[in-house]
């Protein structure tokens, strides 16, 4: 496939969008060192709301450190350190009155795997409810159906709620790991490589449920698979070696690039 | 150019499988070795002390009348020990497993307190004997007590609860601790939700199988001055008693026959309590057991 009929795959259903203002995350002149490994140079993006926000590269460029570093889950690794900024609803998440659980509640994650707890499915959306103090069964009842609806899986497990989550498959499983992360009722979703342990038809879905949700949501999702990011991004940063090459439009990225690596990374010569 | 010559390994395979079958048999062989020293042993004891068993024998004291002889006071005493070794034991080993691995900062001082638990493990129970001689019987002036013996066997299992612990909490794969904190779980909240239930089969099969090495062990209770014959049983943790491997001990070393029946007799119970405990570890594992 080539770059140019991505792009103009893409284009349709961008006609009628109108330019976004407002940003959800503003990173400024991010550093992140894993002990003595420079591993993010000087990150500037300016995220915005309601679209969905890719972040492409090749292995080891830094992709997902940053995603993981916008909700400081980067931060359970010993020995990281940060410099700069990452403002979150115009609010710095390094502050030290920011509490990282109080982020986290704010942005929901969905991780590579599909790493539902060895619980019930009810119990797996429930838990983030829970753990925020909600008892209410009848509370709960309706979280639960309605984050299950909006990872559009709820038809499939609406009468195995009690089942463990682990007796479905890993497609289910990892929407079900999305249902979780909309039970917190979050503003942003960001997800590091939701579909690489997934078959094509699973993968689907979830690209599908991405341009769903990202009418309530902010989308940040780290993919390895450009085809992806030009099916179902608004922008596209391209990551190598710790910095940003480019950031754009996902249709400018993937049709007019205007560096030399980004146009020689999505066309396959390397990555 | 090939490297590797078809007909020189065709040559080799004859060779090869000799080997193989050798090194089978030998693994057998092993296996039986083991085998039949236990069944020497448990056909001894049983029909040596089968003889002997009885509801009498389970209910009555001591006695220097081998016919009269009975378990009650080991068994009860040893009943106690379990009462004060389990919770002592557990609680402080799952506490400090739970520290170690997901509280501590992992660093050589964490690293060195590491190996130096499982070294623990390995340290001979009479020492242990006198650590408790040492400060529970006379620095805390707790004597000869429950109280004293259930402590010095609980500082004696604990090695071997907090490595049990520690390798199930290390078993919890990484992303169920991330979807935890990814949704604004604090360290607590993730492990008493999520990483204690996942990690308890292993912890209580761990724990109970240490409870059975602490219910067999006679070395530290010597040390600490436990009596062998008693005639009363312990009324609270404060009182002497004595213990199953005490009393087995006992009949075993005195010089008539007919102890050594009755002795036989003890050791067919200690092992029942034994098989008991490790059947409730087995059900245990196999109830609980996740799969993630």
């Amino acid at each position: 496939m080539t770059t140019v009929s991505i792009a103009k795959a893409k284009k349709g259903s961008n006609l009628n969008k109108v330019e976004n203002t407002n940003s959800v995350y503003l990173t400024k002149q991010l550093n992140l060192w894993y002990g003595e490994k420079h591993a993010l140079k000087n990150i500037d993006l300016d995220i915005k709301e309601n679209e969905v926000t890719a972040i492409i590269g090749p292995s080891g460029c830094g992709k997902s450190t940053y995603i993981k570093t916008l909700n400081r889950m980067v931060e359970l690794v010993p020995s990281v350190k940060t410099s700069g900024e990452i403002l979150y609803r115009d609010r710095n998440i390094f502050d030290a009155d920011y509490s990282v659980e109080e982020l986290r509640t704010r942005v929901g994650m969905v991780f590579q795997k599909p790493n539902p707890f060895p619980k019930s499915i009810y119990d797996n959306i429930a838990y983030g409810p829970r753990i925020h103090g909600i008892k209410n069964k009848k509370i709960l009842d309706e979280i639960v159906e309605k984050s299950l609806r909006g990872a559009a899986i709820w038809d499939e497990v609406k009468d195995r709620l009690t089942e463990n989550a682990y007796s479905i498959s890993g497609g289910q499983q990892q929407r079900i790991c999305i249902a979780r992360a909309l039970a917190i009722e979050p503003d942003v979703i960001l997800m590091d490589e939701p579909t690489s342990a997934l078959d094509p038809i699973s993968t689907l879905k979830i690209e599908e449920l991405v341009q769903e949700l990202k009418q309530d949501y902010s989308i940040i999702i780290v993919t390895h698979n450009m085809q992806q990011a030009a099916r179902i991004s608004d922008k596209t940063a391209f990551f190598l070696n710790g910095e940003v090459i480019e950031y754009d439009q996902t249709d400018a990225i993937f049709s007019n690039p205007s560096d030399k690596r980004t146009e020689d990374y999505i066309s396959g010569r390397f990555g | 150019m090939k490297y590797i010559d078809q007909e020189l390994v065709v040559k080799r395979m004859n060779g090869r499988n000799i080997v193989n079958t050798l090194f089978k048999g030998l693994f057998l062989l092993a296996t039986l070795v083991s085998l039949l020293f236990l069944a020497i042993l448990l056909y001894r004891i049983g029909t040596q002390g089968i003889s002997h068993l009885s509801w009498d024998f389970l209910n009555n004291f001591a006695s220097r009348f081998p016919e009269k002889a009975g378990i009650k006071a080991a068994l009860v005493g040893s009943l106690w020990l379990m009462a004060v070794v389990a919770p002592t034991s557990i609680i402080l080993g799952v506490g400090s497993a739970i520290y170690l691995e997901e509280y501590a900062k992992k660093n050589r001082m964490t690293a060195f307190i590491r190996t130096n638990i499982s070294n623990l493990a390995g340290v001979p129970s009479v020492v242990f004997g006198l650590l408790g001689l040492t400060i529970f019987v006379r620095a805390l002036s707790l004597g000869n007590s429950v109280l004293a013996a259930g402590f010095t066997m609980s500082l004696l299992i604990l090695p071997v609860i907090i490595v049990a612990a520690q390798e199930s909490i290390r078993a919890i794969p990484g992303e169920l601790r991330d979807a935890s904190y990814g949704m604004g779980a604090t360290k607590w909240q993730t492990i008493v939700k999520v990483i204690l239930p996942a990690a308890i089969p292993g912890i209580l099969t761990g724990s109970i199988l240490a409870l059975s090495r602490a219910i067999g062990e006679t070395a530290p209770l010597i040390v600490i001055g436990i009596p062998v014959i008693i005639q009363f049983l312990p009324s609270g943790v404060m009182d002497t008693f004595t213990a199953l491997p005490m009393q087995i001990y006992d009949w075993s070393s005195r010089p008539q026959q007919e102890f050594q029946v009755v002795a036989a007799a003890g050791i067919i119970v200690l092992m029942v309590v034994l098989l008991l405990m490790n059947t409730v570890a087995a059900i245990i594992r196999n109830k609980f057991q996740k799969r993630y």
